[in-house]
């Protein structure tokens, strides 16, 4: 089994006539993934060639899931447009939205989310900037190359696209049941948490990979997580302890998030939780390496 | 911009010399207080804030603070805004809430002090409020707030359509942070805003005209990198660092910096994110950046090509050497891995170049990048 994305998982990309969107829904095509169509609402009606498939393009999310049964979309929609992007596909209440898109605005992000927690939050949404959500062997939505490594034990959630890859790369014999990458935007919408918490419910994930980096108190909430909720293995890997400090919001937001937001203090929280930190992504691979071993 | 957006302020003339100091002060007349123009916090400490009671005064008050280094940032243009008498300060700030993805205020009726300060001290005093995005600040909003930061009826009333304005400038300008210590009760009964800091979201730039807004002045290598496009920060080491990704970048000055330990101390010497689907020339154009920092020693070239090629950065890396010719002089460890990853390599091998070392894994490629800039 996977998380988030599976073997029933049907596709609609947002966005897919752009050149971006064209690129990557031929690169998913060409993984496995089942794509059903596309949305433009300026070429509504259309039908696009990719990969010796026709894929039709519909006019709104909603139109797309009525003719396709489609529970998923991916989102390519450049940042001016992205908010009424996702915005439209909450409103459609699709299963799960993937936004690719890098560069929104932080006010657009909040909007949608705020918009999302309105409506119930029936629509999980991934990212926005991020590489998206991979099922090796099953389905990809997203940009994560599909030929890194294969179906496994390991579940991997990251704020970082790069590392995701190698985090794949590095433990590429052994596989991954799912990998995400949640984006290190501001304001996201699946969370480490989220991910924790159905990688501990999937039988089919043994050990977990949790990836952060530097800003915000995510890393911090999921090692309070990880303490009360999860009794899976769970390895982590922190980046930015040399990274210059980064855009900040000035003191005010170190009061709010009631953390400094630094590598060390992530370190530190996952460590007072008994998750061991790796020092660089292949010392985390090798930690891995050895609890998978172990089981 | 808060004057744009209709919030309450001082009037107030910049002056880039004493002699426009004084003669700002002549034009606002009375007493003046002339303010370092910086981008950052506690410059009053610092004394970058003077109180001027004739026009000469503002000018000697000018002469002091013009050219003053305030924590890095030397001041090179002042404020001379009109003096109030102020009865009573106050804050207000509103800024994104990253933890609970949403937005929140602070309020307090203690103004004045610094926010760290009032927070350590007298946390009870600052109210923490949070803003619905969807729903925003409005009067009845603006008031709750206030009553919570501790004001009373008949001031709550005043200030409140304040925060709303303010609440405007966050939402229109697209700002994470907008923050106003010490907002004022003069004598008059006004408030007014006497201080404020405003940070702006980059992303949202595309959508306002910021051309004409002073920007900090940047470090010639930024400069050179930010008209490429490149995601570039300068630091203060030896090891020239290009890679793909922000995360792999920061996690690649991280292995660098403990190889460094192996190595004499050597450190990184910038960050430069070459991003997804990086083109030969977005790699020429970066190695060109890092090859002028004066500082570096060896380069540290750090790609998985997911989006990214690595024929393409290899094809950048080749291009780059040919156009720099003999001026290369710096050694270059390129450790490339994931998309068109044979290709890459067997370009880097075709090429031959005396200056390129292929290393096949990234902690052992930042360990030989180390050893060369230690040399």
């Amino acid at each position: 089994m996977a998380i988030f994305l599976d073997q029933n998982s049907r596709i609609i990309v947002q966005g897919m006539t752009g050149s971006e969107g064209m690129k990557h829904t031929t690169r998913m095509l060409a993984g496995g993934s089942n794509i059903v169509g596309g949305v433009n609402p300026r070429k509504a009606g259309e039908t696009v060639e990719i990969e010796g498939k026709s894929l039709p393009v519909f006019g709104t999310v909603a139109e797309a899931m009525a003719a396709t049964q489609a529970n998923v979309s991916v989102i390519f929609v450049p940042p001016a447009f992205a908010k009424a992007a996702v915005m439209e596909a909450i409103d459609a209440e699709i299963e799960l939205a993937v936004v690719i898109t890098e560069g929104i605005p932080v006010h657009d992000s909040a909007a949608f989310w705020a918009h999302s927690c309105a409506k119930g939050n029936k629509t999980r949404i991934i990212g926005p900037n991020c590489p998206g959500i991979i099922s090796p062997e099953v389905s990809n939505a997203g940009i994560t190359p599909s030929n890194i490594t294969g179906k496994g034990p390991i579940g991997l959630v990251s704020k970082s696209g790069t590392l995701t890859y190698q985090m794949m790369f590095e433990l590429r014999d052994i596989g991954f049941t799912t990998a995400i990458g949640i984006g290190g935007d501001p304001i996201i919408g699946t969370t480490h948490i989220d991910a924790l918490e159905a990688f501990q419910a999937d039988p089919d994930t043994k050990a977990i990979v949790l990836i952060g980096e530097i800003g915000g108190d995510s890393e911090e909430k999921a090692a309070a997580y990880i303490a009360k909720h999860v009794t899976k293995p769970v390895v982590a890997y922190v980046a930015g302890f040399t990274a210059p400090e980064g855009k900040t919001m000035g003191h005010a937001g170190a009061i709010v998030s009631g953390s400094a937001g630094t590598a060390q203090a992530k370190k530190e929280a996952f460590e007072a939780v008994g998750v061991k930190v790796g020092k660089t992504p292949s010392e985390t691979a090798a930690l891995m390496r050895g609890v998978i071993q172990s089981l | 911009m808060f004057e744009a957006h209709g919030v309450p302020v001082l009037q107030g003339l910049i002056a880039d010399t004493p002699e426009e100091a004084e003669a700002a002060a002549a034009k606002i007349g009375g007493v003046v207080v002339v303010k370092a123009q910086v981008k950052t916090g506690g410059r009053g400490k610092a004394g970058g804030v003077k109180v001027a009671k004739t026009p000469q005064e503002a000018r000697e008050a000018a002469e002091k603070i013009l050219g003053l280094d305030i924590k890095g940032h030397v001041v090179k243009r002042v404020m001379i805004a009109q003096g109030a008498a102020i009865d009573k300060e106050y804050y207000f700030s509103v800024l994104l809430d990253r933890s609970n993805r949403t937005f929140l205020s602070l309020c307090s009726v203690e103004g004045g002090m610094e926010i760290e300060q009032l927070a350590e001290e007298r946390p009870e005093a600052l109210a923490k409020v949070a803003v619905d995005a969807s729903k925003g600040i409005d009067l009845a909003k603006a008031l709750e707030i206030a009553t919570q930061g501790g004001f009373d009826a008949e001031t709550a009333a005043k200030v409140a359509p304040v925060f709303v304005k303010l609440y405007d400038v966050f939402v229109k300008e697209d700002a994470t942070l907008v923050e106003v210590n010490p907002l004022v009760l003069t004598h008059g009964g006004d408030i007014v805003a006497l201080d404020g800091k405003v940070t702006l979201d980059d992303n949202a730039e595309f959508r306002h005209n910021r051309e004409e807004m002073e920007r900090d002045t940047l470090d010639p290598l930024e400069a050179k990198a930010k008209a490429w496009d490149l995601n570039y920060v300068k630091l203060d080491g030896e090891v020239g660092i290009i890679g793909n990704g922000a995360g792999l970048v920061m996690s690649t000055l991280d292995v660098v910096a403990y190889a460094g330990e192996r190595h004499g101390g050597v450190r990184p010497a910038n960050f430069l994110d070459i991003g997804g689907g990086a083109s030969a020339e977005v790699m020429a154009n970066g190695l060109d950046v890092i090859l002028g920092d004066k500082q570096v020693k060896s380069v540290f070239v750090n790609v998985f090509g997911g989006i990214t090629a690595c024929d393409a950065v290899a094809n950048g890396i080749v291009g780059a050497l040919d156009k720099l010719g003999t001026a290369a002089t710096k050694p270059l460890v390129v450790r490339l891995d994931g998309n068109n990853v044979a290709e890459g390599r067997r370009i880097l091998a075709e090429y031959a170049h005396p200056l390129v070392t292929v290393v096949e894994t990234m902690d052992e490629a930042a360990d030989k990048a180390a050893e060369l800039a230690n040399k």
